[in-house]
This record gives structure tokens, C-alpha cells and sequence, in this order.
């Protein structure tokens, strides 16, 4: 069944206030995820205080802050700090985004930045969560191009009209903010490929040079795999880069029942 | 299939695709469609009986025409409610036994009652 409670051992406790930096006039209270794997305790959300004017706007800049200044042991990923990597997706003031192109002001809840790692992913500590299933399902839909044409002596070609087709759809750069946000990616994400890896499938469904279309559909035509989909359309709320993970699964959906009727 | 050796992409690839679920999804669809058509003209039906006696409601549910939108909406909406309920099954119950006993279930729930529905429409219909 689903659960609607946390278990036991994940339920959240009150955690540290660390002290308001010295002399600073304007900070911004930030109450962050804390966990670690290896002192047995719960989770627990820790306050801190971030000094605005010794601080960059983004809520990446925040984190780095705290963990510069005021406590080390704070651990995240991050690496680009401008939204091409990917690294830094949690859920920010209750929406999956990047820390690092979401501005700490744009996010306020009562006057305070809130951050969790991404839902209904294992933890591996603090905001880290394990994307291992995720990077899988985005394996098994086999993102390279297929042919069984010899390849040609210079490339494979694509028209203009071609090559505009996967506009919205090449972006993508597998946050997985899109698939943690989708409840039925909660529920069944060991079945259900997720907005992410669907939307990647899309890409090469519509690749002109692509010769395994058929293949392809074949392996994602699944009562879990793509029909887990109900359009509830949270994936297309989170992503960071404005794609529409909704739309390129309904074209999948479209193209099962193209191949039909 | 719970190995803990097994590798993350075997374990997604689990027992592969089932080829199926097309036909689940259009046929969804399809009867969202009717659904939306015979309720319709199942509440003109209703609405043009409402107060009426008893013989009047009777002969009405016997026109042939109001037999077959009658027969109609009940396999539509039926089938529909069959399709619908199993993906809520689907995607709420994990637990492999109970979730397969819930299929047959709705299965066995929504035939019964359409297959009543009809048998009640026909003796009226025909029975007199």
C-alpha cells in the first residue's frame, strides 16, 4: 500500500539553531534537511542564518555560505552554480528546482528559505539524495543512435525542419526534479520510467536519423513503464529549464495508438 | 527479483516490456467519449419519466430505441469504470497477491453488475 506516514525512523526532529552571523545587518533564516547515515539518529532540520550582504542572491550561494561560515559538515551537490549541470536539484520552498537559479527571495515562506533533498528518494545524506535507479531508467531507454544502415563516410544527415523537432526535448540535462515531483514516480518508481527518462525516449522517437523507432516503442509499451503517466503535469511545474516532460509522453502515447489504428 | 547483487539497470529492466496497455488506454478514452454522450441522453430519458407512473416508466424503458441507449450506456460505462479502477488498484496497492485478487475483483464486480443492468433493460424490454 502506500504509505502516508513516514516510517518510524524517518520522521523528522527539531533540530540545531546555529547562531546569527556577527555584525551582519541583513540575514535570511534558512531551515535545511539534515541527515547522516552514521550517527543513527532521525532527520532533523537545522536553522541557520545566512548574512545577505557577504552572500551572492541564489539559494546555491546560501548553502555555500552555511557551509563556508557557519558549519562544514553540510553536504550537497553542486558544480556548475548556472543551471547546465544538474547537480544541485532539491526541493526548494516546496518545488523541486535548481539551488543555483532559483533566487533565495523568490522562494520565501514566511520570510524563511525551506530545503529538503528530492521527494521519495533514498538519502544519502543530508541533500544528497541516490539517483542510481534514476540514471538506470535513463540507460535501459537506450539514448544513442540506433541504425542498421552502414554508417555513412562523413554524417548522418537531418534537415533544418528535422533537427527542430527535438527543440524542447534535447535540453533536458537529468536534474530528475521533473520525475521526483510525479506522485505516480513515488508510488510505482521501480515500474514506471518517470517524466525524465520518458522525455528522453521522446527525444530519440522523433530523431530523423533514428532507424529503431519501432524498437523503442516496443520496449516502452507498458502498463508501468509509459502508462503511469496520468497527466498530473507536476513535471512540467518543477523543471528547471521549462520543458514539458507531459507533452512528450502524451506524443509517445499518441505514437502507440498512431502504430494501431 | 529482489536480489541485492542484481545491477540497478537489470533491476529496471526487471521482466521487460508487456507489450501491452494501448489498447487499455485507448479504450479508456473511447468509452470517456460514450460516457459523455449516453449520460447525456440518459438523463433526458430519466428526466422525461420523472413523476410519471409506474406503467409510463415502464412502456418508456421498453421503446426499443430507449432499451438500446440504455443497454449502451451500461456497457460503456461499465467498461469504463472496470479500466478505471484497475489503474487506481495499480497504482495504490503494492502488495502482489491483494493486488492481483482487487483485478480479478473489479472484474468480477463490473461484470455483474453490468450484466444485471442488462438483464433488467431486456425483461422490460422484451419480457413485458
Amino acid at each position: 500500500m502506500v504509505e502516508l506516514t513516514l516510517p518510524k525512523n524517518s520522521q523528522i526532529t527539531k533540530g540545531k539553531t546555529w547562531p546569527k552571523p556577527q555584525g551582519a545587518k541583513k540575514v535570511t533564516e534558512f531551515k535545511v534537511y539534515r541527515w547522516n547515515p552514521d550517527d543513527g539518529k532521525n532527520p532533523s532540520i537545522d536553522t541557520y542564518y545566512v548574512d545577505r550582504e557577504n552572500c551572492g542572491p541564489m539559494v546555491l550561494d546560501g548553502l555555500i555560505y552555511i557551509k563556508n561560515h557557519i558549519d562544514p559538515t553540510l553536504t550537497f551537490r553542486r558544480s556548475c552554480r548556472e543551471g547546465v549541470c544538474g547537480s544541485c536539484a532539491m526541493n526548494i520552498g516546496g518545488t523541486n528546482t535548481l539551488a543555483c537559479t532559483k533566487g533565495m527571495d523568490e522562494v520565501l515562506v514566511k520570510e524563511v528559505v525551506n530545503i529538503y533533498p528530492l521527494p521519495h528518494m533514498e538519502v544519502v545524506k543530508d541533500l544528497v539524495p541516490d539517483l542510481t535507479r534514476f540514471y538506470a531508467q535513463h540507460a535501459s531507454i537506450e539514448p544513442w543512435l540506433q541504425t542498421d544502415t552502414a554508417a555513412p563516410e562523413k554524417e548522418w544527415r537531418q534537415s533544418k525542419e528535422d533537427r527542430e523537432r527535438l527543440d524542447g526535448l534535447y535540453e533536458c540535462i537529468l536534474c530528475a526534479c521533473c520525475s521526483t515531483s510525479c506522485p505516480s514516480y513515488w508510488w510505482n518508481g521501480d515500474r514506471y520510467l518517470g517524466p525524465a527518462a520518458l522525455l528522453q525516449a521522446n527525444r530519440w522517437l522523433k530523431d530523423s536519423r533514428d532507424e529503431r523507432t519501432g524498437a523503442r516503442l516496443d520496449n516502452l509499451e507498458d502498463p508501468f513503464r509509459l502508462y503511469r503517466c496520468h497527466t498530473i503535469m507536476n513535471c512540467a511545474q518543477a523543471c528547471p529549464k521549462s520543458l514539458n516532460p507531459a507533452k512528450a509522453i502524451a506524443e509517445i502515447k499518441k505514437m502507440m495508438v498512431e502504430r494501431q489504428i | 527479483m529482489h536480489s541485492p547483487m542484481r545491477t540497478p539497470l537489470g533491476r529496471v529492466r526487471g521482466l521487460g516490456s508487456a507489450r501491452s496497455g494501448t489498447h487499455h488506454f485507448f479504450l479508456q478514452r473511447l468509452t470517456a467519449l460514450g460516457n459523455l454522450i449516453l449520460t447525456v441522453a440518459f438523463l433526458i430519458i430519466v428526466m422525461s419519466v420523472l413523476g410519471e407512473s409506474y406503467s409510463t416508466v415502464h412502456t418508456t424503458l421498453a421503446n426499443p430505441v430507449v432499451a438500446v441507449i440504455m443497454l449502451l450506456a451500461l456497457l460503456s460505462v461499465t467498461v469504463h469504470m472496470r479500466l478505471g479502477m484497475q489503474v487506481v488498484i495499480e497504482d495504490y496497492i503494492h502488495t502482489e497477491g491483494m493486488k492481483v485478487a482487487l483485478v480479478i475483483g473489479n472484474t468480477f464486480f463490473t461484470t455483474v453488475i453490468g450484466l444485471a443492468g442488462a438483464f433488467a433493460v431486456l425483461k422490460i424490454s422484451l419480457g413485458g
